[in-house]
């Protein structure tokens, strides 16, 4: 046989030498010296850190230093290999960022139009100078509830994620919000279903991987580790451990996620958005089959049927059943030929999979969060959660509550506090646009404030941190821009952050932070990793040009206001992390002491399994869920009385049961012009938009992901550049045409930086998939349904 | 003494920490990777007229450095003994005061391991088994580094004890031939894989591994 690297590479042209050059960094080490030659070279220094960014994982780095300068890194390399909090490709790619070329160096005021990203240097006093000035005016002139904080969390660590917080609470505080970005529709909808305690943050309401170990049926809806949770003490590996013990595996996702990959049989394919009616099909399978644990339903539950329906609902085929069976409702029965257009999955193939549930002795069901982030999430996440709930298998060995795999429930440091905020107003996250907009029309009914009935101001100043919540990973950048580029609504807007990220052109002053690495920092496992743990380490070089740590301005601003005491109780930043770690240390004993801790850099230990929601089926009376009626409310009251009290956009509904609903611009809103359902995934060269380096650019391409048959009618190639286009924008972005995606859909990683000519054409050469997404609310959590939006996709360049 | 790497593709996500890694802790270009992650697919679809669809769509990785091979291609090409198969480790490492930069051992290579860097003064450069941290009896970097605990180095008889029958010769798509060099390289094959004459998948990475 004659074999080549053409082989190799199958098909791939030769002249790859050719190809060779382009950027390259110039390179120090051992360059042009034999490996035995290099031997000589000096030792280095090992400081500990961590990485910082929002992936949910939190790894450990040793860098390495050499005359004050980070040089290469290692990561968690102690004790048994199988439980070590390694670094993924994005923290192992740190040295570049840190050391970035692109970081912000210097306190800067903007000069241009806002949104041009043109800034002149300003001194630190002029800087506080201004600030001071405007957080003051904003402050006597509309209160502090006029002041607001988007989201942000680049830069994560006890002393650093309270800091801006802390300081404003000390000034009378600001608007605040909640729910978040991640699971915005999920931790609004599983209150009503589990109740108010109900979060997607714990080991209460879930099951670890660990005890997915103990189930013989393991069914995943829109979860890819793979790409999320990446670090080697996080899920990914988790999930790798739980698959080789032995449960069957079935992946359900739009994509063959790299959670599927070499495990191609494990996916099944799906249209996104539609995960509710393949929840429903596979209900009235279980149903019709006699499969469903009748005794936990009416034991645990409210709804199911009419047997266990509230008194107001009674009598009107009102119940869970009655929806699935086609007597209530839309009358249509949810079978396995109704869904199947729906979800692109044939009748037979949804058959087989109800029977494997119907079958399972300890069925796991877990959903990452991609899909409740689509216009109809509310429903897609309580539709999935009723497979475990139907079948009875909540709370026992090798089962989970149909929410996402368990985080831990305690960590050994907590955070700096932030404090009491005065301010009692509060808004879903994703609400903060329209209170620029037009704040003072905003309800508890029209809008999901809380707190208040309704907001007293709009949005006047924003003051936010390392985050990029402004333009790029919010909803429909071209909107958001026009926005906040009129003066008249937010009058000053100022970012503290390392990089000019897109959200960071819009600041009015911009303010130099000094990344983790280049200060004392501590933090622990993050809430995806399911283990315990503390990192404390630092610096491991200075930080450039002018920056400076967070947690400093924000105390030497207090001082400026006369709270600096107040802000600080008298603490430097490195005395508050000894002060942390020690209040740790008081609650468990066996955590190193302070001096110990220093120099190892990092202790860990390991989590036993846990099962969600153990208590509450082993004692439902004593560990009542905090539902109105303490059991799992698969028909809310509450929500049905929503349904006719809050104001609600045209073609919205808040439905007492899960159900399976298009949502805006979901399934059956394709048109001739837009006839691709568009929607995104977690790229592993990016955390949301953390890690925006060239290193990975090239590891890792930004490609949006096309099925061959799409790709063919449109004379489309891997490696074409297209233009998508949606009814709310147009992006430019290289295409993979792959096996890997259903027909039909494209798939958009999302954290791509935008980078359009917003005086001109507007069309975003970087590729954010929130240029395509419509600025819409959902209609009960208020939340980011970015995952639903239609595009035409056409070649501009092969 | 031979150095073996494993290759366990039933857990390799395609993460490419490795490479990442091994280009961290040796400050390698841009454009230089010693470890390379290729991601291989295949399979079609049919969408019918209900508009379900189906498919037998299968996707794999492949992460491969240099396998410092028993026979290299890329010593017997070398014109001035720059790449040589070091006789104490036989791992195969460039001789930075011979290498000229002429991009043969690169041609030669079916696992496209040497590459040319051109940022300062043209040399062939390439995964040398981490030589320092090997003989100091310390894991390689991309070992050390891997969050799926995927890959293994050491002394081939040590390796293939620890692994036993999961350790096969590595003679999958898109791996040449392994008669034609002996890699000293070891794979635990992932349920999609494919042999190495497969012909119904491709490569679909090539601008991020050349």
């Amino acid at each position: 046989m004659k074999l080549s690297r053409k082989q190799f590479l199958q098909g791939s042209a030769l002249g790859a030498v050719a190809a060779l050059g382009g950027s390259a960094v110039a390179s120090e080490n051992m360059f042009s010296l034999s490996p035995k030659q290099a031997l000589a070279e000096e030792p280095e220094t090992i400081v500990w850190s961590h990485c910082h960014v929002n992936c949910g994982g939190r790894c450990v780095f040793q860098w390495h230093t050499k005359d004050g300068k980070i040089t290469r890194m290692e990561t968690d390399n102690l004790g048994e290999a199988d439980f070590q909090a390694r670094a993924c490709l994005r923290g192992r790619s740190m040295r570049q960022w840190i050391n970035s070329p692109d970081r912000l160096m210097y306190p800067m005021k903007r000069v241009g139009k806002r949104g041009e990203g043109k800034f002149e240097r300003i001194s630190w006093d002029e800087a506080l100078d201004i600030l001071e000035e405007k957080l003051k005016h904003t402050i006597e002139t509309y209160g502090n509830d006029a002041i607001f904080t988007p989201y942000g969390s680049a830069q994560y660590a006890v002393t650093q994620t309270n800091a801006l917080y802390r300081f404003l609470n000390c000034i009378g505080g600001y608007l605040g919000t909640y729910a978040d970005y991640s699971t915005h529709m999920m931790q609004i909808a599983i209150q009503y279903l589990y109740g108010k305690g109900a979060n997607p943050y714990d080991d209460v309401y879930a099951s670890s991987y660990s005890e997915a170990h103990n189930a013989d049926l393991v069914v995943q809806f829109g979860n890819s580790p793979a790409e999320t949770r990446m670090g080697g003490a996080n899920a990914v590996w988790d999930y790798t451990q739980m698959r080789e013990a032995g449960p069957e595996v079935i992946n359900i996702d739009y994509r063959m996620s790299e959670t599927s990959s070499g495990q191609s049989d494990t996916w099944l394919p799906i249209r996104p958005g539609t995960d509710a009616a393949l929840a429903s099909a596979i209900a009235y399978q279980l149903i019709t089959n006699d499969q469903i644990d009748i005794d936990f339903l009416h034991k645990y539950c409210v709804g199911y049927d009419e047997e266990t329906l509230p008194e107001s609902a009674k009598g009107k085929n009102l119940s869970y059943k009655a929806y699935i069976m086609g007597e209530g409702y839309d009358k249509v029965a949810k079978t396995p030929e109704w869904a199947a257009p729906i979800t692109q999955i044939p009748a037979d193939k949804i058959i087989e999979l109800a029977d494997k549930i119907g079958n399972s002795k300890a069925l796991f069901v877990n959903q990452g969060w991609g899909s409740q982030r689509h216009t109809n999430g509310e429903w897609t996440t309580l539709a999935i959660c009723m497979i475990p709930i139907l079948r009875g298998m909540i709370g026992k060995p090798g089962t989970n509550t149909g929410l996402r795999e368990a985080s831990p429930g305690s960590t050994p440091v907590g955070l700096m506090p932030a404090g009491d905020n005065p301010v009692k107003a509060t808004i879903p996250v994703y609400n903060w646009a329209n209170a620029v907009k037009d704040g003072k029309s905003m309800t508890k009914d029209n809008a999901g404030v809380r707190g208040v009935d309704k907001l007293d101001n709009d949005i006047k100043i924003i003051i936010g941190q390392t985050g990029n919540c402004l333009t790029n990973q919010h909803g429909d950048i071209n909107y958001t821009h026009d926005l906040l580029v009129d003066e008249s609504k937010v009058e000053f807007i100022c970012l503290v952050d390392v990089m000019l990220t897109d959200s960071a052109k819009y600041a009015d002053l911009l303010l130099p932070d000094a990344m983790r690495g280049e200060q004392l920092s501590m933090s622990t496992n993050g809430y995806s990793e399911y283990y315990y743990g503390v990192m404390v380490g630092g610096p491991a070089q200075e930080a450039p040009g002018e920056c400076r740590p967070i947690y400093d301005v924000m105390a030497e601003l207090a001082d400026r206001f006369g709270v600096k005491d107040k802000y600080t109780e008298g603490r430097t930043q490195e005395e508050w992390i000894e002060y942390l770690y020690n209040e740790g240390k008081k609650k468990d004993p066996e955590l190193p002491t302070w001096e110990e801790i220093r120099e190892q850099g990092f202790y860990k230990r390991k989590f036993d399994p846990c099962i969600g929601l153990k208590d509450f089926v082993d004692d439902p009376e004593a560990n009542a869920l905090e539902t109105p009626s303490g059991k799992i409310e698969i028909y809310s009251e509450t929500l049905a009385e929503m349904n006719d009290t809050l104001e609600l956009l045209e073609g919205d509904e808040i439905f007492p049961i899960p159900v399976f609903t298009p949502g805006y611009m979901g399934y059956g809103s394709v048109t001739e012009e837009f006839p691709l359902y568009g929607c995104g995934f977690h790229h592993k060269s990016r955390t949301h938009s953390s890690y925006h380096l060239p290193v990975l650019m090239r590891a890792a391409r930004h490609q949006m992901w096309m099925n061959e048959i799409d790709a063919k009618e449109r004379g489309i190639k891997t490696g074409d550049v297209c233009r998508v286009k949606s009814p709310a924008g147009e992006i430019e972005i290289e295409v993979l045409v792959t096996s890997r995606i259903v027909p039909g859909s494209v798939g958009i990683p999302q954290g791509a930086w935008h980078d359009a000519d917003m005086d001109g054409d507007k069309v975003d050469k970087g590729g954010c998939i929130n240029t395509l997404v419509e600025y819409r609310p959902t209609p009960l959590a208020k939340g980011n349904g970015n995952h639903t939006f239609i595009c035409q996709v056409r070649k501009v360049q092969a | 003494m031979a150095y073996t790497f494993y290759f366990d593709a039933s857990r390799c996500t395609g993460c490419k920490t490795c490479q990442t890694a091994c280009k961290d802790y040796y400050d390698l270009p841009l454009d230089i990777d010693y470890r390379r992650v290729y991601d291989y697919e295949g399979g079609s679809w049919e969408v019918k007229e209900d508009g379900t669809v189906s498919q037998d769509a299968y996707a794999y990785h492949l992460s491969i450095s240099c396998n410092h091979c028993e026979k290299p291609a890329c010593t017997a090409v070398c014109p001035t003994t720059a790449m040589h198969k070091d006789p104490e480790t036989g791992l195969v490492l460039v001789d930075g005061t011979k290498c000229i930069g002429c991009g043969y051992c690169r041609m030669a290579c079916p696992y496209d391991a040497p590459r040319i860097d051109r940022s300062e003064k043209m040399q062939s450069r390439k995964c040398d088994g981490c030589y320092e941290r090997t003989i100091a009896g310390k894991q390689t970097i991309c070992v050390e580094a891997c969050p799926l605990r995927a890959l293994d180095f050491g002394p081939y008889e040590e390796i293939h004890e620890k692994y036993g029958d999961k350790a096969k010769a590595p003679n999958y798509a898109p791996m040449p031939d392994m008669t034609v060099t002996i890699p000293n390289l070891l794979v635990h094959p992932c349920p999609s894989m494919k042999p190495v004459d497969d012909t119904t998948g491709k490569v679909v990475n090539l601008k991020e591994v050349r």
